[in-house]
Order: C-alpha cells, then structure tokens, then sequence
C-alpha cells in the first residue's frame, strides 16, 4: 500500500454534478484505509472497497454513530438526540428492528403501490399544468416520499414545512450551530410526542397507532421512548433520502437521454434501472460511521480500538472488482450488490418503501411525460452543501 | 437446484421477494425471510441467484448440485 501524501479533507469535492470525486479510483486502488479530516476537524479512516466496507457496515462488534465527526461541540448530550432514542446494538436492536420491519416487508409495499401511482400522477399533472419548464425535485421527488411517509405514520401532510426544517437541521452537516439543533430536537420531539398521545386516545389506520396497539395487544412493543424515536426516525429517514434519489436518478438518466429513451421503448427495465441509478449515485452524501470496538484489521492495516471510520458506499458502488465497467450505467445489471443501503443487521430498514417509490417514480414518468428532457445543461446542475444525504438543488425539466 | 434461509441473519430488506416472489416471502409478524419453495424449477435459476447475491445479509444460499 503507497503512503499517503497528506490527509484528505472530507467529504471529497465532486469533479461534476453527477460525477465522482477523482480521488476514489486512486483511493480504491492504493490507499483502501484513507487518513481524512471530518468536517468538524476530527480524524478518521475512510475505506473505499467494496469489500471492506461492506464487511465493516456488517460487522456486528462495531457500532454505529451517526454523529462521528458531524457534530459541533455542544451537540452531543441532548435527551432528544433521535439517535440514541432506539436500540442500535444486539439483541435490543434485533428486537426492534422485528417489531417495526413487519411494517415495511416488500408485500406491503405492494399494497400502498396504487395509492403511491396516484400521488405520483397528480404531481405530475400539477406541473404539468404550470409547466414547462419546472424543477422536477420540487413538484414531484420532495412531496412524493414525504405524502407517502406522512400517510404512513398519520401524520397531516400540512405539517411536511416543519418537518422538512427539523430533517434538513437534523442531517445537516455544517451549517448550524448545536443552540440550533438542540432547539430544533426539542420542538421535534414535542410535536411528535403530542402526535402520539393523541394516537393513544384517537387510534386511526396508521403506523403509529399499530405500533401502539401492538405493545397492549402482544405485551411485547416499543416503550415510550423507543416508541417516539422511531416516529422521528422514520419521518427523517422518509424524507430528504428518496427525495434526493428521485431527483438525482432522472437526472442520471436524462443526463445521456439514450438511457431515458431504452427504457421508454423496454419499461420492464425500471426495476434494474432502479438499482443501478442507486449504485451510479456518485453524491450519495456522507457516507456511514463506525466507531471500532475492539482492535481489527482492515484491508492489512491495523486499526485500534476507537478508530472512527467513515464507509464510504458510493466509492465501493464503482469497485472495479465487484462492477463490471463501474463508469458505465448499464440499466440492467444483475446482480447489483450495491451498499447504497448499507449492509449487515442494520442496512436500510426503509429499503423496499424506497425501492417502491422509486420504481413508480420512473414508472408514472415514463408513461406521462415521455419526451421528458433535462432543462439545462447536466453541467450546470448544482449539488446541495452540507448535507449527509446528498442531492441536487434543483432539477430543471421540460417536456 | 436447493435453496436454504438463515432466518437469524435475515434483516428483512425483502430485496429476494421482491425479484422472486414465487421463492421468497416474509413473516407478517416480524418481516423475516421465509422460503415459499426449497427447490423450485430452472426458469427461476437467475432470479434466485439475483436474490442471494444482493441480500444484504449474506442469508440466502443456493445449491445448484
């Protein structure tokens, strides 16, 4: 392994809007075990391999902290801090992971697939009616996940502005103080424990009010605490990631129009071609912290005990070992063992409600605005900063 | 061709039902991998092999002997 000349600043700086940072290809191929400076100024590990990082997300002695590197002084010791609000470790967080995965199997997601198509065609038509040209992220990839989320938990829609300022704080990386965030937390958690208290008394056909029943009904659920991180939790999780997503994926595909033009004459390729835009997705934001256990070896290289280390999925989405020709977007590539959603006990539990939206996404647009085409060009589409879910600022379509 | 489950592992992504729902399902109960056909027949080979290779928890194996 070649030494390492000076110490990266991360997140590495794209060389375009939906291209990869130079560094990964060179970081991949000798220097698998990075010294980077977070953004906070902390030192960590970032690995690049598809192999390490997958082993190391999966690996169960080591612990997930979303908040390595991410967070100001001062951050760090709030009660309402969502993170350490739901078991993240052994057999608490397998329990957990059981008792609210039964909500998000692939079957029932099929069965809120009709109502996500509805929704879908009616963001459509609005812009539609005020358009061309409009920005695609704003009519239709921010509001879809967050009805569709919002549905889910029971909670009004009118309300997505506030949740979209607690998520945005929440995931930010740089660009507000810990006065903010802990401020911020607070409202979030009083807003969302009234929510459930009025779950309690008025149940209706919903997440929150299953998840409460189901602790009286079976004797084993969610406590009170566990119960109002998940809440939060899910309302953030559902949020800023697939909406990001669905912006970037149509600008991966319209960005070389002859991808948009196979599946229009091949739609049966929308699952796969799903997939790949996830795997391709070179602004995938911040990537996934580990803080080491115990003392381990990754990619040769001794790693002592507290070593926090910064996977980076999207670097391993292009590993030249596992992806045949990783540059290129074959929208039909199978298999597909991107980490996009992580690996191990804790990959994305919200996987197959993404997956879904994504694919009906594509599916409504393809059928209702064929001749969609990027508004400018792909060059000049601008990421946002900060976040440790990346995406687009805007993404301006015609028709 | 003969396929096992570690339903210890599964994480319940329900990436295998959704590429083979006639092999896979999961557990209403608590999203768990369950195995709907142990051996099913070869017009399922890639799809089956599609869904253990991009299980996120290495759960899925198949035996094409």
């Amino acid at each position: 392994m070649s030494p390492q000349e000076h110490t990266l600043q991360y997140p590495l700086t794209q060389t375009a809007p939906l291209e990869p940072p130079q560094e990964w290809d060179e970081l991949r191929r000798g220097c698998p075990v990075a010294d980077v400076h977070l953004p906070n100024g902390a030192p960590a590990k970032l690995l690049t391999r598809h192999e390490d990082v997958k082993a190391t997300l999966a690996d169960p002695r080591f612990v997930r902290d979303i908040r390595v590197g991410t967070r100001p002084e001062g951050a760090e010791d709030d009660p309402g801090d969502l993170t350490r609000m739901v078991p993240s470790t052994g057999e608490e967080h397998l329990r957990w992971r059981r008792l609210v995965g039964r909500w998000f199997t692939a079957k029932r997601m099929k069965q809120l697939r009709p109502g996500m198509e509805q929704i879908a065609e009616d963001l459509i038509e609005a812009m539609v009616a005020s358009g061309p040209p409009a920005d695609l992220k704003a009519g239709l990839g921010f509001p879809l996940p967050v009805f569709v989320i919002c549905d889910m938990l029971g909670v009004p829609a009118r309300d997505r502005e506030r949740f979209s300022r607690w998520s945005d704080i929440l995931l930010n990386l740089t660009r507000y103080t810990g006065q903010e965030m802990r401020e911020s937390q607070q409202e979030f958690v009083a807003y969302m424990s009234g929510h459930i208290e009025a779950k309690k008394t008025a149940p209706a056909d919903d997440l929150i009010s299953a998840l409460i029943e189901q602790r009286e009904t079976e004797g084993d659920g969610l406590g009170d605490t566990e119960l109002l991180g998940t809440a939060m939790g899910l309302l953030v999780a559902g949020h800023e990631t697939t909406a990001n997503m669905i912006g970037k994926m149509v600008a991966m595909l319209l960005a070389d129009r002859s991808r948009w033009e196979r599946l229009l004459e091949d739609p049966s390729k929308v699952r796969t071609a799903v997939e790949e835009s996830l795997r391709a997705d070179a602004n995938a934001g911040f990537g996934l912290s580990r803080v080491l256990s115990e003392d381990t070896e990754v990619a040769g290289e001794h790693l002592p005990e507290g070593t926090p280390v910064v996977c980076s999925m999207a670097a391993a989405n292009r590993d030249e070992r596992v992806f045949t020709d990783p540059g290129n977007m074959d929208l039909h590539r199978v298999p597909n063992p991107h980490l996009s959603f992580g690996a191990g006990a804790h990959s994305c539990l919200g996987q197959a409600l993404a997956r879904t939206e994504l694919q009906v996404t594509l599916e409504v647009l393809l059928r209702k605005l064929p001749t969609l085409e990027l508004a400018v060009p792909p060059e000049e589409l601008e990421p946002v900063e900060g976040l440790l879910v990346g995406g687009l600022r805007e993404v301006p379509v015609r028709w | 061709m003969r396929i096992t489950v570690d339903q210890d592992l599964c994480c319940g992504a329900g990436q295998c039902v959704l590429i083979a729902p006639d092999v896979f399902d999961q557990r209403d109960e608590d999203g768990i991998v369950e195995l709907l056909d142990p051996a099913p027949g070869p017009e399922l080979k890639d799809d089956v092999h599609e869904a253990a290779a991009v299980c996120p928890t290495a759960a899925i194996t198949v035996d094409d002997g």
